[in-house]
């Protein structure tokens, strides 16, 4: 009778013969060892470790699950059902019949086997199995290491936002008043850029289509710019365009907010002061 | 009796007040197996896991993150930040909430008690103000952020539209709160506001009317607009923020490397 290392040498070279890959070889070479040593322990089931194994085209149900889903066509159907037993009851089975007690087995006239209920757990399809590769990434405990500078972060603003509050008073004019316009009238300053835009095309253009245009080509971006790149050398034409309208829009705000004053015509900040409140 | 507690020093007693405390059947129903919490923390590779993987952080993150991802330069915790100051807003905003009164005829000098006499008033709304710019800001950059690393590109495509709506949600968020204050700077900021929407082709005058409940500002904008700035828009909003927290997990975590 073969020692479980031999056996284990034994089912490697089987399946590496049989073209498994490395991974599903050692696998199924390490379950014929467990069960090899299982059952050399229990001098009464002589060559239960062995018994699946010589016998792999009777409904071979000696796999671990994972190997089992990945098994060849052939034997799939009945390893299946037989994946789903604890792999620790399988030696005893094995012993009792001379062969796994799949439903295969008995409907061939094989020796007597209990009739025994068997419960599909899961079907895997054999390349979710093998999909499973990804690259190995450089990965890092997000406690403390992210947390910790989240924390930190997330302190420094909240104490930026709160001496800044204490150091200046958010604006109450007075009462409002719909007999008196303010001269200048100013939109809140992340509309100013629009309000700017009003100086040089039609309501309808600057008011809705320009914003209607932008708020779809925004969702649209990721549609429209096929590179699947992410490296910025290889995305210059992106980089180029967004920022060109990023700085636009900042551009037309920071006009918006301080060159214009009375009226809304131009004044310089440095001469005439500033027209805008946050 | 006194005896037998006279041989315990203080410490050992405090630490058999704990194991009595961590045994007893309410710590044990409040802090699932598993939880630093259960048993007191001790830095182990294990409890490091433990720590997100049992709690409810494990909504917000995973137990790992790729490397690059923690490096300040790469996300400049722009989008934790944003979601901190949304937080930092609710809770002024739900304080303010108490001192203010959505009727022309008692919003303003309920802006002044609110100023004056309100304790830590000034300062409450001075952060919910400034807090609800930084925050305009810092969605802005994130989404500057965000095309720089070309984290918008397969599989984010959806999370990117849902960025989308929650710039445009933060902006009107932004906006509805600008007219509360009741003042000359509010009342003529959203009258030009609202006057470029009048140009929308065809309905124009009724998106108009839908917005200020009426042909100009009054009485009924002022309503409304509390009602969606306290109410309909941080409902929504938080609906995206979870759609776009989620999606983010499932996509993948952080974007990148470059």
């Amino acid at each position: 009778m073969p020692t479980p290392d031999e056996v284990y040498e034994q089912v490697l070279a089987e399946e590496t013969a049989k073209g498994s890959s490395p991974a599903v070889a050692q696998a199924r070479a390490k379950a014929a060892r467990v069960r090899a040593s299982r059952g050399a322990k229990d001098p009464s089931k002589p060559d239960s470790a062995t018994a699946p194994r010589k016998a792999p085209a009777s409904g071979d149900g000696g796999e671990a699950a994972p190997a089992a889903a990945e098994a060849k066509p052939a034997a799939a159907a009945t390893a299946k059902p037989a994946a789903a037993k604890p792999a620790a009851a399988r030696p005893a089975a094995a012993a009792k019949g001379g062969g796994p007690a799949s439903k295969k087995a008995v409907g061939n006239g094989g020796p007597a086997v209990p009739e025994r209920v068997q419960r599909l757990l899961a079907v895997v399809k054999p390349e979710a199995i093998q999909k499973v590769e990804r690259r190995p990434m450089d990965r890092v405990n997000v406690w403390p290491h992210l947390m910790a500078a989240e924390f930190v972060s997330l302190l420094v603003v909240l104490a930026a936002v709160t001496f800044f509050s204490i150091a200046v008073d958010a604006p109450l004019r007075e009462l409002s008043n719909f007999n008196q316009t303010p001269n200048p009238s100013k939109a809140p300053w992340y509309f100013l850029g629009l309000q700017e835009l009003l100086r040089y095309f039609h309501p309808q253009v600057a008011g809705v289509t320009i914003p209607q245009v932008i708020i779809i080509i925004l969702m649209a971006f990721p549609f429209i710019d096929r590179n699947p790149s992410t490296r910025p050398d290889d995305r210059k034409l992106a980089i180029v365009i967004f920022s060109f309208f990023m700085l636009s829009f900042a551009v037309l705000t920071t006009i918006g907010m301080f060159f214009r004053g009375p009226g809304f015509n131009w004044v310089y900040p440095w001469e005439s002061g500033i027209f805008f409140e946050l | 009796m006194a005896k037998a507690e006279g041989r315990f020093n203080p410490r050992q007693r405090m630490s058999a007040v704990m194991d009595m405390l961590h045994g007893s059947q309410v710590w044990r129903a409040i802090f699932r197996p598993g939880s630093i919490f259960r048993r007191g923390y001790a830095d182990s590779p294990r409890n490091r896991a433990y720590v997100v993987m049992n709690s409810l952080l494990y909504h917000l993150h995973p137990v790992k993150v790729k490397r690059h991802g923690i490096k300040l330069s790469y996300t400049l915790c722009l989008g934790g930040l944003s979601f901190f100051l949304f937080i930092l807003l609710t809770i002024t905003g739900i304080y303010l909430m108490f001192f203010y009164r959505p009727s022309v005829e008692v919003v303003y000098s309920d802006m002044q008690r609110i100023h004056t006499q309100v304790s830590f008033g000034l300062l409450v709304r001075n952060l919910h103000r400034w807090g609800a710019h930084l925050m305009t800001i810092s969605v802005f950059l994130h989404m500057a952020r965000v095309f720089y690393t070309g984290a918008y590109k397969p599989p984010r495509e959806f999370n990117w539209i849902v960025g989308v709506i929650l710039l445009l949600l933060t902006l009107l968020l932004a906006f509805t709160g600008y007219l509360l204050p009741w003042d000359q700077l509010a009342v003529w900021a959203v009258t030009v506001g609202t006057e470029m929407m009048k140009n929308t082709p065809v309905v124009g005058d009724q998106v108009q009317f839908a917005l200020l409940g009426g042909p100009v500002i009054g009485a009924e904008t002022l309503l409304r607009w509390y009602t969606l700035h306290v109410l309909l828009l941080p409902f929504v909003i938080v609906i995206f923020i979870s759609i776009h927290f989620w999606r983010v997990r499932k996509d993948g975590g952080i974007s990148g490397p470059m």
